[in-house]
């Protein structure tokens, strides 16, 4: 059965015209995740190719967050959570080391499912990653600042009001202004949980323009259970399903050329 | 079935009414007596001087002496507890957040020392002071009353911080920020809570007397120095109130609408601070 063509209404070309494959940036090996008694993520082994837009897929619960938070640690903020194996970023290993652990998660930023704002007004929002990053010179940062804000489309809608409290904001505009933010800190990696899932059609519709406009310069790790926003975005997808990875290829492999039985009833129940 | 459900629905309203309006009913009973008794008592010459020779046989002077030694007490108290509690709640929520059975045992320990009663601290302080020869004076009283409210700081900062949503401390660790960074985030969205927190334990250390009993002591003149003795406002209206003579018996009450103005306005000025500083904050 052509899914993509029966259920999706749409019609996707053999992906060959991309030439040679990505490099990875990151590499993944032997990923095991335990929280208590319970074995989150089995045996996990992917690499990820850079400058590229990678989808995890897969019904909620079937590890696909968790597998994102191992990459930039935040699974060490969870009581009882074990992870073992290995992820390298450009090589560098994360899981072991806590030393560099803030330069390693200011490499890879995070888009959450809501936005998170910092408590302070829309400019300082921007302004704590150059500061972090120890960006001191004023007109630097106000430069740095009115640049990514433009880099998300939202420098005309807040640029009479960068005083104002960033949660006066509309959620859509919150999450492109935590999409900035996140920029701001010269990340390589966008790890993105559901990041339209709170927003309405009009804002995800923007939230996925930033994507494909910035898939030329980072690459972007994207979670989500909506095929069409896989078929949309996606040049890589990972199929997940309790814990462990069962297909991955291009979305013509994926959605036209399905191999196991999950998958393609996975397929038959989204649309 | 739908007529049971009437019953019970109004039985549950009257019954959550009459225990509220109740609560309520007593408190003001209680400013009522304290405003009936005291009023009269109070006049210019009692909030401004200190005990004259024959205060305490309804002669002149004023209670002063303990209205100033009560603000030095909770305020140096306030001050040297917020000092330590704020970064324990901080550590607490940044740096144990993913060890549960510590922070809960951290919990405990604290919500038990909440629940010691303050004359349990004020003897311990007294047996420590007895150690090194120290006699009962100010800088006795206001590290033992900061003793007694840091319990309750911390619990009430960790409440407000353990509601921060995770997704603020991932997103903040995500920009590459240190664990002291996410403490300034932190500090900022849980600001109305730390001020709070802080007159919280300005109203607890002003109010409490058993703590300050043997450690403060008690005299009739306004302290002038950390080592010398100092009076307040509990311990005022409990002598007074033990007198068999009528005039100081009022002053007693006088003395209780002194304190419950000071408490009724802490709570006020918190309520104010809470909602002044919240603007920024996430919810």
């Amino acid at each position: 059965m052509n899914f993509a063509k029966e259920v999706l209404h749409l019609d996707l070309k053999k992906a060959e015209e991309h030439g040679v494959p990505a490099q990875p940036i990151l590499r993944i090996n032997h990923l095991n995740v335990f929280h208590q008694e319970h074995h989150i993520l089995k045996n996990i082994n992917l690499n990820i190719p850079k400058g590229k837009i990678t989808a995890f897929l897969g019904p909620s619960g079937c590890g696909k967050t968790t597998l994102l938070k191992s990459i930039n640690r935040l699974t060490d903020l969870h009581s009882g959570m074990k992870v073992t194996g290995s992820v390298q970023l450009n090589g560098k290993e994360i899981l072991n080391g806590d030393s560099e652990l803030p330069d390693l998660r200011q490499k890879m930023g995070l888009l959450s499912q809501r936005p998170f704002p910092l408590p302070m007004n829309i400019f300082d929002n921007i302004a704590f990653g150059l500061k972090i990053q120890g960006i001191k010179n004023k007109t630097e940062i106000s430069q740095r600042v009115e640049f990514h804000l433009k880099q998300v489309a939202l420098w005309d809608e807040v640029k009479e009001r960068l005083n104002a409290p960033a949660t006066k904001l509309s959620i859509g505009q919150q999450q492109r202004l935590c999409l900035a933010r996140g920029l701001a800190v010269n990340p390589e990696v966008i790890l993105a949980d559901e990041p339209t899932s709170a927003l309405d059609p009009t804002s995800s519709r923007k939230i996925e323009e930033q994507f494909i406009e910035l898939r030329k310069n980072y690459t972007i790790i994207l979670v989500t259970h909506i095929l069409r926003q896989t078929v949309r975005l996606a040049d890589n997808i990972v199929f997940m399903y309790l814990g462990e990875v069962i297909e991955q290829g291009t979305p013509y492999d994926i959605f036209q050329n399905p191999q196991s039985e999950i998958l393609k009833n996975y397929l038959n129940d989204g649309h | 079935m739908k007529r049971r459900k009437v019953v019970e629905e109004r039985f549950f309203k009257y019954l959550l009414g009459i225990f509220t309006y109740g609560l309520i009913l007593i408190l003001f009973f209680i400013v009522f007596e304290i405003l009936k008794k005291g009023v009269p008592a109070l006049s210019w010459e009692m909030i401004s001087e200190v005990p004259k020779g024959g205060f305490y046989f309804g002669k002149e002077g004023g209670i002063l002496n303990a209205i100033v030694g009560s603000l030095y007490l909770a305020l140096g108290a306030s001050v040297i507890a917020i000092v330590v509690s704020l970064p324990v709640a901080l550590f607490m929520n940044i740096s144990l957040v993913r060890h549960e059975n510590i922070l809960s045992s951290i919990r405990l320990v604290l919500d038990l020392l909440w629940g010691v009663p303050p004359i349990v601290y004020g003897a311990f302080a007294f047996s420590i002071m007895i150690i090194f020869g120290l006699k009962a004076s100010l800088l006795a009283g206001i590290l033992t009353i900061s003793f007694l409210i840091m319990p309750v700081m911390i619990r009430a900062m960790d409440e407000v911080l353990r509601n921060i949503p995770l997704g603020l401390l991932e997103s903040t660790l995500s920009m590459g920020a240190t664990r002291f960074e996410v403490a300034g985030i932190f500090f900022r969205q849980a600001l109305p809570g730390i001020a709070t927190a802080f007159l919280l334990g300005f109203g607890k250390g002003i109010g409490d007397t058993a703590a300050v009993l043997f450690t403060a002591g008690y005299t009739d003149y306004v302290p002038e120095r950390l080592n010398e003795p100092a009076a307040t406002l509990p311990l005022a209206i409990f002598y007074q109130l033990s007198s068999p003579i009528e005039e100081v018996k009022a002053r007693a009450y006088a003395a209780a609408v002194v304190l419950t103005a000071f408490i009724l306005v802490i709570s006020i000025v918190s309520r104010y601070l809470s909602s002044k500083v919240s603007k920024n904050t996430v919810s």
